[in-house]
């Protein structure tokens, strides 16, 4: 098999199982963050118990995050030498600053956090808890900002083939940026909300949660629900920055063979590369220049315009649908359960149940948006700058093989443990989990 | 500016990776030490190391991070070349990580296996880093002799990060775990002692470049303070442990800070050895270097952190001085 693509699906085995787990603890920081505060201001034990029995999850997340974070800084070197070579010049400062400012802030704290809370004032372990958020947030920050300068660079000239740095504040906050990161946090939000509102649905079906557990369950269905239209909004102003900057990518999203104007939107299909065609399209006539020039008659460029240069259409197209489907869902069931909730009012089984089949739905979805950014920049690395196959490793597809096996074996059986520890969590009556109305004494996680 | 900049570059690295190798290197050796306690010393061992590792690891990503900042050619080479034992350290890495908290939530019959994957992930990381070090140590050449330099160091590291845990033990455990600790490192120093004696004599056998450094006069005066500084250290380790009495009074640290200077001692002299080459014998700070304006961007950045994670790692310490109590990641 070929070894650039083997070195491709190597890291993106890695990337993928890495991200399944900041999405959750960025969210889950800052709402682990509220509780804390609310806890703190006094008043209701149940904020008290929801801290202690979500910051468990949160370390095991941490941790898992922390791990796969670690291999991917060594595997930009392994499986990418060359971006390091001719892109270094940007990257590693973006990489370091994320290194300085957040790493060792999250890491830390931490530690503080999980068992500090019999050794520092509540006041400090409030703090404790708010600069591990920061933390989180400043890492996606500056990776993010790496990841859409790969999109979109600006700041920067060519120095016999070595990217140079013109402008560092060009370089940070390149086209992409804002549209990206925001699309992230609140990507992240959404995962963190939909994963406190299934596992508490999940504990009051079995009949273990504690008296605070339909707050908590609450808590996530309003978050979801005020943040799952915010991210059409932002998703929609991202999709016109990206037509901008790169119209490939938008072409593949859609399936669109021909530039045309008037370019209908493809609801499903197969896109098919050998005819240039979709088989069993479902279209909106008109939508797709609607939605993305707001214009009826609007032009959208097609992937004739970009012969050999653009990603492998059906990937991006079909990840686009499902994010958009999984994003639609998401919202939906906000809104039902936020609604069926009201004033205190008890959710229905059918809400439980429903909540409870979602709790991963934010990981889908994320996942699926980043197929759709990442090999939609395909077969670049750096958009227009420098291609995958230029910056690749030449280890041997053996080599290569092996040890992706060996990766894919240990990210299932991780998945799996991370998945049935969560499952073990939920499964403890809030008694023993020191939930009881006096706080834990013993210091814990 | 284009002179000194690289060579700030790898002071600070040789800081990171030395800072790396005490901190994880004592919460590596607890890990490899577990399996020797009894069921209920294992929860106050890792009790002992919770608060620390995530944060002690992340020295390691600042290291790499800076060898891929500065010297980015570099990186790319001795990450090439060093895929295999890379890669087998980072499996070690994820496994032991997620342990930590696994062992205990993820059930009462999967905790076995999780103390398990706790051992073999510290011990197979601990291993790895000794043949990555080894490796660049030879140039990364390979041939016979390289493979046994490197074979060699990926059992000296685990030997000292084995000391270094039962140094932290005896700072943060009492009692029979303390004896325990006690006994761990009189079984650990000497092994660990004759691998350093070894490394000492094979080093200048497979680098010619670095005998010609050492054993030249007067280079081999001026530097004899590194080597004899190492014996007293050691002598003193020795001593602490004939003498048990004084670990359990309190003393334990001494042996804790005398295997922190071996470190230092080691750390010196092979920056001594193979300066000015990052990847040796092929690849030196200035050809190597990232872009002056790359470089100065980035060390505004550290002068102005650095200080500051110090600072907050030196609170977190404090704030979880004193033996290890009853802390739990239920």
């Amino acid at each position: 098999m070929d070894p650039v693509l083997l070195a491709r699906i190597q890291f993106a085995t890695n990337i993928s199982f890495h991200i399944l787990f900041p999405a959750i603890t960025i969210g889950l920081a800052w709402v682990l963050f509220y509780f804390r505060w609310r806890a703190w201001r006094g008043g209701e034990a149940l904020w008290d118990q929801a801290y202690t029995f979500w910051v468990k999850v949160f370390a095991l997340t941490f941790a898992m995050g922390v791990v796969s974070g670690i291999t991917m800084s060594f595997q930009f070197g392994t499986n990418w030498p060359g971006f390091m070579e001719r892109a270094g010049n940007v990257a590693g400062p973006l990489l370091g600053y994320e290194v300085l400012t957040a790493f060792f802030l999250e890491a830390s704290f931490l530690g503080i956090m999980l068992f500090g809370r019999n050794r520092v004032s509540p006041r400090m372990h409030l703090i404790a808890t708010l600069l591990v958020a920061v933390g989180t947030t400043l890492s996606a920050f500056w990776i993010l900002s790496l990841n859409s300068w790969m999109q979109t660079p600006t700041g920067y000239y060519l120095e016999d083939g070595v990217v140079m740095v013109e402008s560092w504040w060009a370089v940070i906050f390149n086209p992409s940026f804002p549209y990206r990161l925001v699309h992230m946090l609140l990507a992240s939000l959404l995962t963190c909300a939909f994963l406190i509102a299934g596992v508490s649905a999940w504990r009051l079906r079995r009949g273990v949660g504690g008296p605070g557990t339909r707050r908590v369950l609450r808590t996530g269905l309003l978050l979801a629900a005020v943040g799952a239209p915010l991210q059409v909004l932002v998703g929609d102003f991202h999709g016109l920055n990206t037509l901008e900057h790169q119209p490939a990518k938008v072409a593949a999203m859609e399936a669109i063979w021909e530039t045309q104007a008037g370019a209908p939107f493809t609801l499903v299909g197969w896109p098919d590369a050998s005819e240039r065609r979709n088989h069993f399209a479902l279209e909106i006539p008109y939508a797709a220049s609607l939605i993305l020039t707001h214009e009826l008659e609007g032009e959208v460029r097609g992937l004739n315009d970009f012969e050999g240069l653009h990603p492998p259409v059906p990937m991006v197209f079909w990840s686009f649908r499902v994010m958009l489907g999984v994003g639609v869902l998401m919202l939906l069931v906000a809104w039902w359960g936020s609604w069926q909730t009201r004033g205190g009012r008890a959710p229905s089984p059918a809400l439980l149940r429903a909540l409870s089949w979602m709790t991963f739905s934010g990981w889908v979805a994320v996942l699926a948006g980043w197929y759709v950014t990442e090999i939609g920049r395909q077969p670049w690395i750096v958009q227009d700058v420098l291609s995958v196959a230029e910056v690749a490793a030449d280890h041997a597809s053996a080599t290569l093989a092996g040890t992706l096996f060996g990766y894919v074996l240990l990210y299932a059986l991780l998945l799996a443990a991370y998945i049935g520890a969560l499952r073990q969590m939920s499964l403890k009556p809030a008694a023993s989990l020191g939930l009881s109305p006096q706080p834990a004494t013993v210091q814990e996680a | 500016m284009a002179y000194w900049l690289p060579v700030i570059y790898m002071l600070i690295m040789g800081l990171a990776l030395l800072i790396y190798v005490v901190l994880d290197g004592y919460d590596l050796g607890v890990g490899m030490l577990m399996p020797l306690a009894e069921e209920a010393e294992k929860d106050v061992m890792v009790a002992s190391i919770g608060p620390f590792w995530d944060a002690n690891e992340t020295w390691i990503v600042l290291g790499v991070g800076v060898l891929l900042i500065a010297f980015p050619e570099a990186h790319g080479i001795i990450l090439t070349q060093l895929y295999l034992p890379v890669t087998l350290m980072l499996m070690g890495l994820i496994l032991r990580g997620v342990a930590f908290d696994l062992r205990v939530k993820a059930g009462d019959h999967r905790r076995q296996l999780w103390n398990r994957a706790f051992f073999v992930g510290s011990l197979v990381a601990a291993a790895a880093q000794g043949w990555m070090l080894g490796a660049w140590v030879t140039g990364l050449q390979g041939g016979p002799l390289g493979l046994a330099f490197s074979a060699l160091i990926a059992i000296t590291l685990p030997a000292l990060y084995l000391l270094l845990g039962a140094g932290w033990l005896m700072m943060k455990t009492e009692g029979a775990l303390l004896e325990r600790a006690i006994h761990w490192a009189r079984i650990a120093v000497w092994p660990m002692a004759l691998c350093l004696l070894l490394v000492s004599i094979a080093t200048p056998v497979v680098s010619p470049v670095i005998a010609g450094k050492w054993f030249t006069f007067p280079n081999i005066l001026l530097l004899a303070p590194i080597p004899l500084a190492s014996a007293i250290c050691l002598a003193v380790i020795a001593v602490l442990l004939r003498q048990p009495e004084l670990i359990r009074r309190g003393r334990g640290w001494l042996l804790f800070v005398a295997t922190v200077l071996i470190c230092v001692l080691a750390t010196l002299g092979l920056a001594y050895s193979v300066f000015p080459d990052v990847v040796i014998g092929r690849l030196d700070i200035w050809e190597a270097a990232a872009s002056v304006k790359s470089l100065q961007f980035v060390l505004v950045g550290v002068v102005i952190t650095l200080p500051v994670i110090l600072f907050y790692t030196v609170y977190v310490y404090r704030v979880f001085h004193g033996k290890a109590t009853e802390l739990s990641y239920e």
